[in-house]
């Protein structure tokens, strides 16, 4: 009984999970090293991979000191509607990344709310690099606050008001106490949030326009390849990605870890 | 405060570390109680006033105001843009036949994978909790995949180990099973995506079980069938279903993985994300904003549910210990 429900649940994840993931390592090697390193050093790779760090790089620490002062906010005070505020921060999860991408384009494209004065001053930020960059703190917004919320509420507020009595200015309160307490919830919460930064698909693909080696990040650059039937170089650049992925569940993983341990250390401090 | 009565903390804080990705769906209990200790020390006075801690207003206005920019703001233009329509031009543009097919195929191939991920997820998480294994933590590290593979890549690789010469198609196609371009291409897809949410919710709940209640019921002299149908599985419902309901609401927005699959012929395999993209590639902005509108009403919907959800799970766990 034991060795067929094992035995079960390995030929689902197998099938579901690790074929998958091999195949794209598979179609991507399958005409030789040289095809592929030809496939992810192509100029319009290139350029897919810069803009596609530099959408990680302004998204992820915007959401980060949002996160923060959000778990701050949250955690170490009471205050009316904060069930409401919990709620509402992780309302861009539940909403499609289409979706995500509809809005902004209902804001900032020609015929939204802004697009006529944006034109007059010739900003573009719809079919360009800011609106790829909003869709992508959208999509990524509460990745790090829902890790550090809860984490900062069990530790309650002890350690930070003993620190304040003793005459600790704020800033020295959160930098000596708050944040070691912290540190491997917030690296938890940024590896998430940058995987998903730079795998975004539905919302960048809304307000990319598919401008090859202007607006294209990784993943556009792979579907573009795929509908134009160069497999190989589509599946070179798709498995840069699941490489980001496989580091990104390393990188997890351990990280993870390190959290479980230092909740149990100083979480029963109280 | 918000929890008229204090739960008490069920089981170890760690556990809740490792599911916590996938859903807030614990920490829940004793965070509202620490928040509440926190209540404690500002009760005597007046509010602001007793305060001991700085930063409230910076921290909570800058919290805010970078919600409603980024996200209520936007959001909220959805609404206004369909305001812009009278409610007999909404019913048609959101009830017209294309897109009553493209509900169908969405909202039936998200429940059906919701459904596999069900079973199979309670399997997986089962066999995880319970059983030792060579390469288990390497598999129980594997199962976020999903969540870490960028959507796109998913569906370039499952449209090419499906399609009629790829690794299974080959084998599936021969039998009269054509999954590549087809809506059972969409069920692969967003059972794929749906994968991790039932484990990660269930396995927490399975870790904190008290193995006394088994064996009580089997010196009562239960069989272990009967064992796990009444007492393993009462206590991992609600979990289960909140695990059914986030995977169910992740799938309904899914794009990335499911167009390179599904083939989108309109009235086939055409999903409602999609629809809306076609209605905006065709300037038709009105009409893709109507049915974002629908779709994010019904998101709202099973958020609210799922959040009454991870209460229930919360407090079913929270009776035990």
């Amino acid at each position: 009984m034991r060795w067929l429900l094992i035995a079960a649940a390995l030929a689902f994840l197998t099938l579901f999970l690790f074929v998958p993931l091999a195949f794209v390592f598979y179609e991507a090697l399958k005409k030789g090293i040289g095809v592929y390193v030809a496939a992810i050093s192509d100029p319009d790779a290139l350029d897919a991979i810069r803009l596609t760090l530099l959408t990680a790089a302004i998204a992820v620490p915007l959401n980060l000191v949002f996160g923060v002062a959000a778990a701050w906010a949250i955690a170490k005070f009471s205050f009316p509607g904060k069930n409401v505020l919990t709620t509402l921060i992780d309302l861009p999860f539940s909403v499609s990344p289409v979706i995500a991408g509809l809005i902004y384009v209902l804001i900032f494209g020609l015929q939204g709310w802004l697009g006529p004065w944006l034109r007059e001053h010739d900003i573009r930020i719809i079919f360009a690099v800011p609106g790829i960059v909003l869709a992508t703190i959208f999509v990524t917004f509460p990745f790090v606050a829902r890790e550090l919320i809860p984490l900062m509420q069990a530790q309650g507020t002890e350690q930070e008001e003993a620190a304040t009595v003793l005459g600790a200015s704020g800033w020295q309160t959160f930098w000596r106490i708050t944040l070691p307490n912290v540190t491997w919830g917030l690296l938890y919460g940024v590896i998430l949030c940058n995987a998903r930064a730079m795998g975004e698909f539905g919302a960048v693909s809304v307000v990319s326009g598919h401008i090859r080696g202007a607006t294209n990040t990784l993943p556009l650059q792979a579907e573009i390849l795929y509908n134009e039937y160069q497999f190989s170089a589509a599946f070179a650049v798709a498995s840069l990605l699941a490489l980001l992925a496989l580091v990104t569940l390393v990188l997890k993983y351990f990280v993870g870890r390190r959290a479980v341990d230092r909740q149990h250390s100083a979480g029963h401090a109280p | 405060m918000i929890a008229p009565i204090m739960i008490p903390d069920p089981g170890d804080p760690e556990a809740k570390i490792a599911g916590r990705n996938v859903a807030r769906s614990d920490a829940g209990g004793r965070s509202r109680a620490a928040g509440d200790a926190g209540a404690v020390a500002t009760r005597s006075g007046r509010r602001s006033a007793r305060r001991v801690l700085p930063g409230f207003g910076l921290s909570l206005g800058y919290t805010l105001v970078y919600l409603c920019l980024i996200v209520l703001i936007p959001l909220s233009a959805a609404f206004f843009k369909t305001a812009q329509l009278t409610w007999p031009e909404f019913v048609a543009v959101v009830t017209a036949p294309r897109v009553m097919a493209s509900y169908r195929l969405t909202f039936g191939a998200s429940f059906g994978a919701a459904a596999i991920n069900t079973v199979f997820g309670l399997l997986v998480a089962w066999v995880l909790v319970r059983y030792r294994f060579p390469g288990r933590a390497l598999v129980d590290a594997l199962v976020d995949l999903p969540f870490a593979l960028p959507t796109a890549v998913a569906g370039i690789a499952l449209a090419g180990l499906f399609s009629a010469n790829g690794w299974f198609g080959s084998l599936l196609v021969p039998l009269g099973i054509t999954v590549a371009f087809t809506p059972l291409g969409v069920l692969v897809a967003l059972t794929f995506i749906g994968l991790p949410f039932v484990v990660r919710t269930v396995q927490p709940v399975l870790e904190d079980l008290p193995r006394e209640l088994e064996e009580a019921a089997a010196t009562l002299g239960a069989s272990r069938w009967e064992c796990f149908r009444r007492v393993v599985f009462p206590i991992v419902l609600p979990a289960l279903l909140t695990g059914f309901a986030l995977a169910f609401a992740r799938a309904i927005g899914e794009y990335g993985s499911v167009i390179f699959i599904a083939g989108n012929m309109p009235m086939v395999s055409e999903i409602t994300p999609l629809l809306i993209i076609t209605k905006l590639e065709q300037y038709d902005y009105t009409g893709a904003t109507a049915i974002a509108v629908v779709m994010l009403v019904i998101s709202f919907t099973l958020l609210l549910a799922i959040n009454a959800l991870q209460a229930w799970t919360r407090r079913r766990q929270g009776a035990l210990t």
